[in-house]
Protein backbone atom coordinates (compact mmCIF):
# COMPACT_ATOMS: atom_id res chain seq x y z
CA UNK A 1 0.00 0.00 0.00
CA UNK A 2 1.40 3.37 -1.01
CA UNK A 3 2.18 5.84 1.89
CA UNK A 4 -0.75 8.44 1.24
CA UNK A 5 -3.41 5.30 1.23
CA UNK A 6 -2.19 4.15 4.21
CA UNK A 7 -2.75 7.15 5.53
CA UNK A 8 -6.30 8.03 4.50
CA UNK A 9 -6.77 4.13 6.01
CA UNK A 10 -5.64 5.05 8.98
CA UNK A 11 -7.21 7.79 9.41
CA UNK A 12 -10.46 6.45 8.66
CA UNK A 13 -10.26 3.82 11.49
CA UNK A 14 -8.50 6.34 13.76
CA UNK A 15 -10.00 9.72 13.84
CA UNK A 16 -8.72 10.90 16.84
CA UNK A 17 -5.20 10.40 16.61
CA UNK A 18 -2.62 12.79 15.54
CA UNK A 19 -0.57 12.38 11.79
CA UNK A 20 2.61 14.53 12.08
CA UNK A 21 3.81 15.89 7.93
CA UNK A 22 7.20 15.37 6.87
CA UNK A 23 8.30 12.39 8.69
CA UNK A 24 10.48 9.68 7.05
CA UNK A 25 7.78 7.01 7.65
CA UNK A 26 4.03 7.33 8.25
CA UNK A 27 3.64 8.42 12.02
CA UNK A 28 0.69 8.49 13.73
CA UNK A 29 0.34 9.83 18.12
CA UNK A 30 -1.97 8.16 20.15
CA UNK A 31 -3.32 8.97 23.37
CA UNK A 32 -1.80 6.49 26.02
CA UNK A 33 -4.33 4.96 27.24
CA UNK A 34 -5.96 3.61 23.75
CA UNK A 35 -2.72 2.15 22.75
CA UNK A 36 -3.83 -1.67 23.24
CA UNK A 37 -7.34 -0.60 22.28
CA UNK A 38 -5.60 0.85 18.59
CA UNK A 39 -2.56 -2.13 18.30
CA UNK A 40 -5.58 -4.46 18.68
CA UNK A 41 -7.01 -3.10 15.23
CA UNK A 42 -3.55 -2.71 13.44
CA UNK A 43 -3.12 -6.40 13.82
CA UNK A 44 -6.67 -7.27 12.93
CA UNK A 45 -7.61 -5.21 10.38
CA UNK A 46 -7.37 -6.97 6.95
CA UNK A 47 -6.16 -4.03 5.31
CA UNK A 48 -4.21 -3.03 7.69
CA UNK A 49 -2.51 -6.33 8.53
CA UNK A 50 0.50 -4.79 11.10
CA UNK A 51 1.15 -8.23 12.47
CA UNK A 52 4.98 -7.56 12.80
CA UNK A 53 6.50 -5.02 15.41
CA UNK A 54 10.19 -4.50 14.81
CA UNK A 55 10.70 -2.71 17.48
CA UNK A 56 9.70 -0.90 20.69
CA UNK A 57 11.46 2.06 22.53
CA UNK A 58 10.99 4.82 24.19
CA UNK A 59 12.71 8.61 23.93
CA UNK A 60 13.15 10.81 27.01
CA UNK A 61 11.85 14.21 26.38
CA UNK A 62 12.40 15.63 29.53
CA UNK A 63 8.63 16.84 30.22
CA UNK A 64 7.48 13.49 29.07
CA UNK A 65 8.61 10.32 27.38
CA UNK A 66 7.42 9.17 24.38
CA UNK A 67 6.75 4.87 23.56
CA UNK A 68 7.85 4.36 20.38
CA UNK A 69 6.69 1.50 17.97
CA UNK A 70 7.79 0.40 14.99
CA UNK A 71 5.73 -1.62 12.96
CA UNK A 72 5.34 -3.71 9.50
CA UNK A 73 2.85 -5.89 7.64
CA UNK A 74 4.07 -8.93 6.52
CA UNK A 75 1.41 -9.33 3.92
CA UNK A 76 1.43 -5.95 2.46
CA UNK A 77 5.03 -4.69 3.17
CA UNK A 78 3.60 -1.44 4.85
CA UNK A 79 5.01 0.06 7.78
CA UNK A 80 3.99 2.48 10.63
CA UNK A 81 5.60 3.97 13.49
CA UNK A 82 3.20 4.39 16.03
CA UNK A 83 3.52 6.70 19.01
CA UNK A 84 2.17 7.70 22.75
CA UNK A 85 3.12 9.97 25.19
CA UNK A 86 3.57 9.35 28.86
CA UNK A 87 3.36 12.50 31.21
CA UNK A 88 3.91 10.97 34.37
CA UNK A 89 7.43 10.36 35.56
CA UNK A 90 6.80 9.29 39.30
CA UNK A 91 4.92 6.21 38.48
CA UNK A 92 4.41 6.20 34.56
CA UNK A 93 2.13 3.03 33.57
CA UNK A 94 0.85 1.93 30.22
CA UNK A 95 -1.09 -1.28 29.07
CA UNK A 96 0.85 -4.08 27.75
CA UNK A 97 1.02 -4.95 24.19
CA UNK A 98 2.53 -8.49 24.37
CA UNK A 99 -0.60 -10.41 23.97
CA UNK A 100 -1.36 -8.63 20.51
CA UNK A 101 2.17 -9.24 19.53
CA UNK A 102 4.77 -11.42 21.58
CA UNK A 103 7.60 -10.19 20.83
CA UNK A 104 6.90 -6.92 22.93
CA UNK A 105 7.36 -9.07 25.59
CA UNK A 106 11.48 -8.95 26.15
CA UNK A 107 10.88 -5.20 24.62
CA UNK A 108 9.07 -3.87 27.37
CA UNK A 109 11.15 -5.70 30.06
CA UNK A 110 14.01 -3.75 28.32
CA UNK A 111 12.15 0.03 28.20
CA UNK A 112 11.16 -0.92 31.98
CA UNK A 113 14.76 -1.47 32.70
CA UNK A 114 16.18 1.56 30.97
CA UNK A 115 13.31 3.92 31.19
CA UNK A 116 11.77 2.80 33.87
CA UNK A 117 8.05 2.54 32.57
CA UNK A 118 5.68 -0.25 33.81
CA UNK A 119 3.37 -2.47 31.65
CA UNK A 120 0.35 -3.40 33.13
CA UNK A 121 -0.91 -7.09 32.86
CA UNK A 122 2.78 -8.12 31.47
CA UNK A 123 3.32 -11.51 32.02
CA UNK A 124 6.83 -11.02 32.92
CA UNK A 125 8.05 -7.89 33.49
CA UNK A 126 11.51 -7.76 34.67
CA UNK A 127 14.65 -5.94 35.14
CA UNK A 128 15.98 -7.48 32.15
CA UNK A 129 19.72 -5.91 32.32
CA UNK A 130 21.00 -4.16 35.51
CA UNK A 131 20.39 -4.33 39.36
CA UNK A 132 17.37 -4.46 40.73
CA UNK A 133 17.92 -0.98 42.70
CA UNK A 134 19.90 0.61 39.69
CA UNK A 135 18.35 3.43 38.51
CA UNK A 136 16.88 3.96 34.65
CA UNK A 137 19.76 5.27 32.78
CA UNK A 138 18.26 6.26 29.37
CA UNK A 139 15.97 8.87 31.27
CA UNK A 140 18.28 12.13 30.49
CA UNK A 141 17.57 13.28 34.59
CA UNK A 142 19.88 10.02 35.29
CA UNK A 143 23.42 10.62 37.15
CA UNK A 144 26.01 8.28 38.15
CA UNK A 145 28.41 10.09 40.11
CA UNK A 146 31.18 6.68 39.95
CA UNK A 147 31.03 5.86 36.43
CA UNK A 148 29.84 9.17 34.53
CA UNK A 149 32.77 11.86 33.38
CA UNK A 150 31.01 15.07 32.99
CA UNK A 151 32.41 17.59 30.44
CA UNK B 1 3.60 -39.33 59.78
CA UNK B 2 7.17 -38.84 59.46
CA UNK B 3 6.88 -41.14 56.31
CA UNK B 4 4.12 -38.76 54.68
CA UNK B 5 6.74 -35.80 55.20
CA UNK B 6 9.57 -37.77 53.35
CA UNK B 7 6.96 -38.31 50.79
CA UNK B 8 5.87 -35.05 50.17
CA UNK B 9 9.70 -33.79 49.44
CA UNK B 10 10.59 -36.54 47.17
CA UNK B 11 7.27 -37.02 44.85
CA UNK B 12 5.55 -33.96 45.48
CA UNK B 13 5.65 -30.44 43.48
CA UNK B 14 9.57 -30.87 43.56
CA UNK B 15 9.53 -32.78 40.63
CA UNK B 16 10.43 -29.91 38.57
CA UNK B 17 14.05 -29.66 38.79
CA UNK B 18 15.73 -26.32 37.66
CA UNK B 19 18.92 -26.03 36.64
CA UNK B 20 21.30 -23.01 35.27
CA UNK B 21 22.65 -23.54 31.84
CA UNK B 22 25.30 -21.24 31.90
CA UNK B 23 26.69 -18.48 31.91
CA UNK B 24 29.83 -20.46 31.11
CA UNK B 25 28.23 -23.01 28.99
CA UNK B 26 30.06 -23.75 25.99
CA UNK B 27 27.42 -24.13 23.61
CA UNK B 28 25.81 -21.10 24.32
CA UNK B 29 28.49 -19.35 22.68
CA UNK B 30 29.03 -16.38 25.12
CA UNK B 31 27.92 -15.22 28.87
CA UNK B 32 24.22 -16.39 28.84
CA UNK B 33 22.20 -18.16 31.04
CA UNK B 34 19.31 -20.24 30.56
CA UNK B 35 17.18 -21.10 33.75
CA UNK B 36 15.87 -24.92 32.58
CA UNK B 37 13.02 -26.75 34.39
CA UNK B 38 13.13 -30.23 33.40
CA UNK B 39 10.88 -33.31 34.84
CA UNK B 40 13.32 -35.84 33.83
CA UNK B 41 14.53 -35.29 30.96
CA UNK B 42 11.87 -33.08 29.17
CA UNK B 43 12.06 -29.66 29.27
CA UNK B 44 9.06 -27.75 30.98
CA UNK B 45 9.77 -24.46 30.22
CA UNK B 46 13.17 -22.18 30.08
CA UNK B 47 13.78 -18.31 30.83
CA UNK B 48 16.64 -16.75 29.23
CA UNK B 49 18.46 -14.50 31.47
CA UNK B 50 21.01 -11.87 29.88
CA UNK B 51 22.49 -8.52 30.76
CA UNK B 52 26.36 -10.43 31.43
CA UNK B 53 28.04 -7.96 29.18
CA UNK B 54 25.36 -4.89 29.10
CA UNK B 55 27.79 -2.18 28.28
CA UNK B 56 25.26 0.43 27.86
CA UNK B 57 25.97 1.15 24.32
CA UNK B 58 23.02 2.95 23.42
CA UNK B 59 23.81 5.38 26.57
CA UNK B 60 27.27 5.97 25.03
CA UNK B 61 26.15 6.74 21.53
CA UNK B 62 24.50 9.27 23.22
CA UNK B 63 27.69 11.30 23.97
CA UNK B 64 29.57 10.04 20.85
CA UNK B 65 29.57 11.89 17.49
CA UNK B 66 28.48 9.74 14.14
CA UNK B 67 31.89 8.74 13.73
CA UNK B 68 32.53 7.13 16.94
CA UNK B 69 29.38 5.37 17.13
CA UNK B 70 30.55 3.10 14.31
CA UNK B 71 33.35 1.93 16.27
CA UNK B 72 31.21 0.97 19.08
CA UNK B 73 28.41 -1.03 16.32
CA UNK B 74 30.90 -3.57 15.22
CA UNK B 75 31.18 -4.42 19.09
CA UNK B 76 27.35 -5.76 19.11
CA UNK B 77 26.86 -8.16 16.62
CA UNK B 78 30.64 -8.71 15.92
CA UNK B 79 30.53 -11.50 13.34
CA UNK B 80 28.20 -8.97 11.21
CA UNK B 81 30.08 -6.50 12.14
CA UNK B 82 30.21 -4.30 8.47
CA UNK B 83 26.57 -5.00 8.39
CA UNK B 84 26.20 -3.00 11.54
CA UNK B 85 28.69 -0.08 10.64
CA UNK B 86 26.60 0.23 7.45
CA UNK B 87 23.09 0.71 9.34
CA UNK B 88 24.46 3.67 10.68
CA UNK B 89 26.49 5.24 7.73
CA UNK B 90 23.14 4.72 5.40
CA UNK B 91 21.58 6.27 8.44
CA UNK B 92 23.05 9.47 8.46
CA UNK B 93 23.73 9.54 4.97
CA UNK B 94 20.16 9.53 4.15
CA UNK B 95 19.56 11.91 7.25
CA UNK B 96 22.20 14.49 5.50
CA UNK B 97 20.93 13.34 2.16
CA UNK B 98 24.30 12.52 0.69
CA UNK B 99 24.53 10.55 -2.35
CA UNK B 100 27.54 8.39 -2.38
CA UNK B 101 29.25 7.41 -4.68
CA UNK B 102 28.28 3.73 -6.86
CA UNK B 103 32.33 2.52 -6.12
CA UNK B 104 31.19 2.60 -2.26
CA UNK B 105 27.74 1.15 -2.66
CA UNK B 106 29.14 -1.97 -4.65
CA UNK B 107 32.09 -2.51 -2.05
CA UNK B 108 29.84 -2.16 0.94
CA UNK B 109 27.51 -4.86 -0.75
CA UNK B 110 30.71 -7.13 -1.49
CA UNK B 111 31.50 -6.87 1.69
CA UNK B 112 28.42 -7.69 3.29
CA UNK B 113 28.55 -11.08 1.77
CA UNK B 114 31.71 -11.63 2.59
CA UNK B 115 30.96 -10.65 6.15
CA UNK B 116 28.12 -13.10 5.84
CA UNK B 117 29.68 -16.20 4.01
CA UNK B 118 32.35 -15.52 7.39
CA UNK B 119 29.98 -15.51 9.51
CA UNK B 120 27.86 -18.62 8.40
CA UNK B 121 31.33 -20.47 8.07
CA UNK B 122 31.47 -19.85 12.01
CA UNK B 123 27.85 -21.10 12.80
CA UNK B 124 28.95 -23.88 11.05
CA UNK B 125 31.81 -25.08 12.82
CA UNK B 126 30.05 -24.40 16.10
CA UNK B 127 26.68 -25.69 15.44
CA UNK B 128 28.54 -29.17 14.35
CA UNK B 129 30.46 -28.99 17.48
CA UNK B 130 27.48 -27.94 19.63
CA UNK B 131 26.20 -31.71 17.89
CA UNK B 132 29.20 -33.72 18.55
CA UNK B 133 30.81 -33.55 15.14
CA UNK B 134 34.64 -31.95 16.06
CA UNK B 135 35.70 -31.88 12.51
CA UNK B 136 34.01 -29.36 11.08
CA UNK B 137 35.59 -27.20 13.50
CA UNK B 138 38.26 -27.56 11.45
CA UNK B 139 37.01 -27.30 8.33
CA UNK B 140 35.04 -24.19 9.01
CA UNK B 141 38.02 -22.18 10.21
CA UNK B 142 40.15 -22.89 7.65
CA UNK B 143 38.16 -21.61 4.93
CA UNK B 144 37.29 -18.67 7.18
CA UNK B 145 40.79 -17.66 7.60
CA UNK B 146 40.90 -16.65 3.79
CA UNK B 147 38.41 -14.28 4.03
CA UNK B 148 39.64 -12.62 7.51
CA UNK B 149 43.17 -12.56 5.15
CA UNK B 150 41.30 -10.28 2.93
CA UNK B 151 39.77 -8.46 4.83
CA UNK B 152 43.01 -7.74 7.57
CA UNK B 153 44.86 -6.81 3.91
CA UNK B 154 42.43 -4.43 2.49
CA UNK B 155 41.07 -2.60 6.75
CA UNK B 156 43.96 -3.98 8.79
CA UNK B 157 41.64 -5.51 11.11
CA UNK B 158 40.22 -8.63 11.14
CA UNK B 159 36.87 -9.48 12.50
CA UNK B 160 35.96 -5.63 13.75
CA UNK B 161 36.92 -3.26 11.04
CA UNK B 162 34.95 0.10 10.98
CA UNK B 163 35.80 0.49 7.00
CA UNK B 164 32.50 2.38 6.90
CA UNK B 165 32.13 5.78 7.75
CA UNK B 166 29.30 8.26 6.88
CA UNK B 167 29.82 8.97 3.74
CA UNK B 168 31.36 6.25 1.96
CA UNK B 169 34.17 4.17 3.33
CA UNK B 170 37.60 4.73 5.02
CA UNK B 171 40.17 4.33 2.51
CA UNK B 172 40.30 2.39 -0.84
CA UNK B 173 40.54 -1.13 -1.32
CA UNK B 174 43.76 -2.67 -1.81
CA UNK B 175 44.93 -3.33 -5.62
CA UNK B 176 44.93 -6.94 -4.59
CA UNK B 177 41.33 -7.22 -3.28
CA UNK B 178 39.21 -8.00 -6.70
CA UNK B 179 42.03 -10.95 -7.67
CA UNK B 180 41.91 -12.16 -3.78
CA UNK B 181 37.95 -12.19 -3.68
CA UNK B 182 37.71 -13.62 -7.10
CA UNK B 183 40.50 -16.82 -5.95
CA UNK B 184 38.46 -17.25 -3.06
CA UNK B 185 34.96 -17.73 -4.69
CA UNK B 186 37.01 -20.46 -6.92
CA UNK B 187 38.40 -21.88 -4.17
CA UNK B 188 35.12 -21.90 -1.90
CA UNK B 189 33.26 -23.14 -4.56
CA UNK B 190 35.04 -26.51 -4.80
CA UNK B 191 35.13 -26.55 -0.92
CA UNK B 192 31.13 -25.88 0.19
CA UNK B 193 30.31 -29.16 -1.23
CA UNK B 194 32.57 -30.56 1.40
CA UNK B 195 30.53 -29.28 3.92
CA UNK B 196 27.59 -31.20 2.78
CA UNK B 197 29.42 -34.05 2.69
CA UNK B 198 30.47 -34.02 5.71
CA UNK B 199 27.45 -32.70 7.92
CA UNK B 200 24.40 -32.49 6.09
CA UNK B 201 24.06 -36.29 5.13
CA UNK B 202 25.28 -37.33 7.98
CA UNK B 203 22.47 -39.87 9.44
CA UNK B 204 22.91 -39.20 13.29
CA UNK B 205 22.98 -35.48 12.58
CA UNK B 206 20.21 -35.81 10.64
CA UNK B 207 18.62 -37.35 13.42
CA UNK B 208 19.27 -35.09 15.67
CA UNK B 209 18.18 -31.86 13.40
CA UNK B 210 14.95 -33.13 11.57
CA UNK B 211 11.89 -32.54 13.29
CA UNK B 212 13.33 -30.85 16.37
CA UNK B 213 12.06 -27.40 17.69
CA UNK B 214 9.73 -26.66 15.45
CA UNK B 215 8.77 -22.98 14.42
CA UNK B 216 5.57 -22.28 12.61
CA UNK B 217 5.46 -19.06 10.23
CA UNK B 218 2.77 -17.26 12.52
CA UNK B 219 5.08 -17.57 15.15
CA UNK B 220 8.11 -16.36 13.37
CA UNK B 221 6.34 -13.32 12.85
CA UNK B 222 4.72 -13.29 15.89
CA UNK B 223 7.84 -13.15 17.97
CA UNK B 224 9.72 -11.56 15.28
CA UNK B 225 12.36 -14.36 14.65
CA UNK B 226 14.21 -12.68 10.98
CA UNK B 227 16.85 -13.80 9.26
CA UNK B 228 17.86 -17.16 8.45
CA UNK B 229 16.06 -18.55 11.52
CA UNK B 230 12.78 -16.76 10.34
CA UNK B 231 13.22 -17.80 6.80
CA UNK B 232 13.51 -21.22 7.77
CA UNK B 233 9.64 -21.39 8.98
CA UNK B 234 8.63 -19.20 5.31
CA UNK B 235 8.84 -16.02 6.97
CA UNK B 236 9.89 -13.96 4.00
CA UNK B 237 11.88 -11.42 5.62
CA UNK B 238 14.85 -10.76 3.54
CA UNK B 239 15.57 -6.77 3.76
CA UNK B 240 17.92 -6.87 0.63
CA UNK B 241 14.69 -8.28 -1.43
CA UNK B 242 11.75 -6.27 0.41
CA UNK B 243 14.06 -2.92 1.25
CA UNK B 244 17.18 -3.45 -1.15
CA UNK B 245 19.69 -0.60 0.02
CA UNK B 246 23.47 -0.46 -0.97
CA UNK B 247 23.89 -2.06 -4.95
CA UNK B 248 21.42 -5.30 -3.53
CA UNK B 249 18.65 -3.47 -6.56
CA UNK B 250 21.31 -3.97 -9.14
CA UNK B 251 22.21 -8.11 -8.30
CA UNK B 252 19.79 -11.00 -8.61
CA UNK B 253 19.43 -13.72 -6.58
CA UNK B 254 16.97 -15.29 -4.79
CA UNK B 255 14.95 -15.25 -1.26
CA UNK B 256 16.37 -18.47 0.67
CA UNK B 257 13.06 -19.92 2.08
CA UNK B 258 11.78 -23.40 3.57
CA UNK B 259 8.93 -23.91 5.10
CA UNK B 260 9.46 -27.47 7.37
CA UNK B 261 10.79 -24.48 10.24
CA UNK B 262 12.56 -26.85 12.06
CA UNK B 263 16.78 -27.05 13.26
CA UNK B 264 17.48 -28.51 9.83
CA UNK B 265 15.51 -26.14 7.42
CA UNK B 266 17.21 -23.36 9.48
CA UNK B 267 20.53 -24.84 9.12
CA UNK B 268 19.25 -25.56 5.20
CA UNK B 269 18.94 -21.59 5.24
CA UNK B 270 21.91 -20.80 5.95
CA UNK B 271 24.02 -23.35 3.62
CA UNK B 272 22.28 -22.22 0.71
CA UNK B 273 22.89 -18.41 1.30
CA UNK B 274 26.52 -19.08 1.11
CA UNK B 275 25.73 -20.11 -2.51
CA UNK B 276 23.73 -17.23 -3.27
CA UNK B 277 26.55 -15.09 -1.54
CA UNK B 278 28.31 -16.16 -3.76
CA UNK B 279 26.53 -15.33 -6.70
CA UNK B 280 25.93 -11.98 -5.71
CA UNK B 281 29.69 -11.10 -5.08
CA UNK B 282 30.49 -12.36 -8.66
CA UNK B 283 28.45 -10.58 -10.47
CA UNK B 284 29.89 -6.96 -8.60
CA UNK B 285 33.23 -7.95 -8.14
CA UNK B 286 34.22 -6.99 -11.64
CA UNK B 287 32.32 -4.18 -12.33
CA UNK B 288 33.08 -1.73 -9.47
CA UNK B 289 32.86 1.38 -10.95
CA UNK B 290 35.58 4.09 -10.17
CA UNK B 291 34.13 7.26 -9.04
CA UNK B 292 35.83 7.53 -5.59
CA UNK B 293 35.80 5.88 -2.54
CA UNK B 294 33.61 8.44 -0.26
CA UNK B 295 31.41 11.60 -0.55
CA UNK B 296 32.61 15.14 -0.01
CA UNK B 297 31.25 15.20 3.71
CA UNK B 298 31.69 18.33 6.34
CA UNK B 299 34.39 17.75 8.99
CA UNK B 300 31.73 17.85 11.81
CA UNK B 301 28.65 16.17 11.00
CA UNK B 302 25.34 17.40 12.20
CA UNK B 303 21.95 15.74 11.42
CA UNK B 304 19.02 17.75 10.99
CA UNK B 305 16.64 17.59 13.75
CA UNK B 306 14.47 14.81 13.14
CA UNK B 307 13.55 11.04 13.19
CA UNK B 308 15.22 8.44 10.76
CA UNK B 309 15.03 4.77 10.31
CA UNK B 310 16.81 2.12 8.72
CA UNK B 311 17.18 -1.47 8.54
CA UNK B 312 20.08 -3.99 6.84
CA UNK B 313 19.87 -7.74 6.91
CA UNK B 314 22.67 -8.74 8.77
CA UNK B 315 23.81 -12.59 9.06
CA UNK B 316 21.22 -13.07 11.78
CA UNK B 317 18.15 -11.17 10.75
CA UNK B 318 16.88 -7.55 11.19
CA UNK B 319 19.17 -5.52 12.31
CA UNK B 320 17.65 -1.39 12.74
CA UNK B 321 18.81 1.95 13.55
CA UNK B 322 16.74 4.52 15.12
CA UNK B 323 18.00 8.21 15.46
CA UNK B 324 16.44 10.74 16.88
CA UNK B 325 18.46 14.06 16.44
CA UNK B 326 18.20 17.37 17.97
CA UNK B 327 20.48 18.61 15.61
CA UNK B 328 23.83 18.61 17.52
CA UNK B 329 26.76 16.54 16.48
CA UNK B 330 25.43 13.73 19.06
CA UNK B 331 21.97 11.85 18.59
CA UNK B 332 19.82 12.90 21.31
CA UNK B 333 18.80 9.08 21.12
CA UNK B 334 20.37 5.88 19.21
CA UNK B 335 18.26 2.66 19.50
CA UNK B 336 19.49 -0.23 17.80
CA UNK B 337 17.17 -3.07 17.33
CA UNK B 338 19.35 -5.88 17.45
CA UNK B 339 17.98 -9.58 15.59
CA UNK B 340 19.56 -11.94 18.29
CA UNK B 341 17.01 -10.26 21.20
CA UNK B 342 14.05 -11.27 19.32
CA UNK B 343 15.49 -14.30 18.10
CA UNK B 344 16.57 -15.42 21.97
CA UNK B 345 13.29 -15.22 23.33
CA UNK B 346 11.65 -17.56 21.04
CA UNK B 347 13.79 -20.38 22.82
CA UNK B 348 11.16 -20.93 25.18
CA UNK B 349 8.51 -21.63 22.73
CA UNK B 350 10.97 -24.09 20.73
CA UNK B 351 12.62 -26.20 23.33
CA UNK B 352 9.47 -26.99 25.75
CA UNK B 353 7.84 -30.42 25.66
CA UNK B 354 11.38 -31.31 24.06
CA UNK B 355 14.39 -32.84 25.94
CA UNK B 356 17.28 -31.18 26.86
CA UNK B 357 19.41 -32.49 24.13
CA UNK B 358 17.61 -30.83 21.40
CA UNK B 359 18.14 -27.46 23.72
CA UNK B 360 21.46 -27.51 22.31
CA UNK B 361 20.70 -28.14 19.18
CA UNK B 362 18.21 -25.36 19.07
CA UNK B 363 19.85 -22.92 20.69
CA UNK B 364 22.92 -23.81 18.08
CA UNK B 365 20.50 -22.96 14.74
CA UNK B 366 19.15 -19.78 16.43
CA UNK B 367 22.75 -18.89 15.62
CA UNK B 368 23.29 -16.46 19.18
CA UNK B 369 25.77 -13.43 19.44
CA UNK B 370 25.33 -12.59 22.96
CA UNK B 371 27.08 -9.31 23.07
CA UNK B 372 24.16 -8.32 20.62
CA UNK B 373 21.50 -9.32 23.15
CA UNK B 374 23.27 -7.06 25.75
CA UNK B 375 24.33 -4.47 23.98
Amino acid sequence: MQKLELLAELQKHFPEAEFPENTQLTEMVISKDKIHEVAAVLKADETLAFDYLISQTAVDWKEKMTLVYHLESVKHRHTLVLKADVADRENPQVETVSDIWPTAIPHECEVFDLFGIRFNNHPALRRLFLEDDYGYPLRKDFRDEVNFIER
Amino acid sequence: MSEEIIKDVIIGESDDYIINMGPQHPSTHGVLRLEVCLQGETVKYLIPHVGYIHRGIEKMCEASSYPQIIHLTDRMDYLSAHMNNEAVCLCVENAMQVEVPERVKYIRTILDELNRIASHQLWWCAFGMDLGALTTFFYGLRDRELILDIFEESFGSRLLHSFNTPGGLMHDIHPNFQKRVKDFITYFRKKLPEYDQLLTGNVIFQQRAKGVGLMSKEKAIAYGVTGPSGRGSGFSCDLRKHAPYSAYDKVQFNEILYNEGDTFARYKVRMDEMWESMNIIEQLIDNIPDDGFTAKMKPIIKLPAGEYFQRVETARGEFAVYIVSDGNKTPYRIKFRSPNFSNLFVMNELASGGKIADLIAISGSLDLVIPDIDR
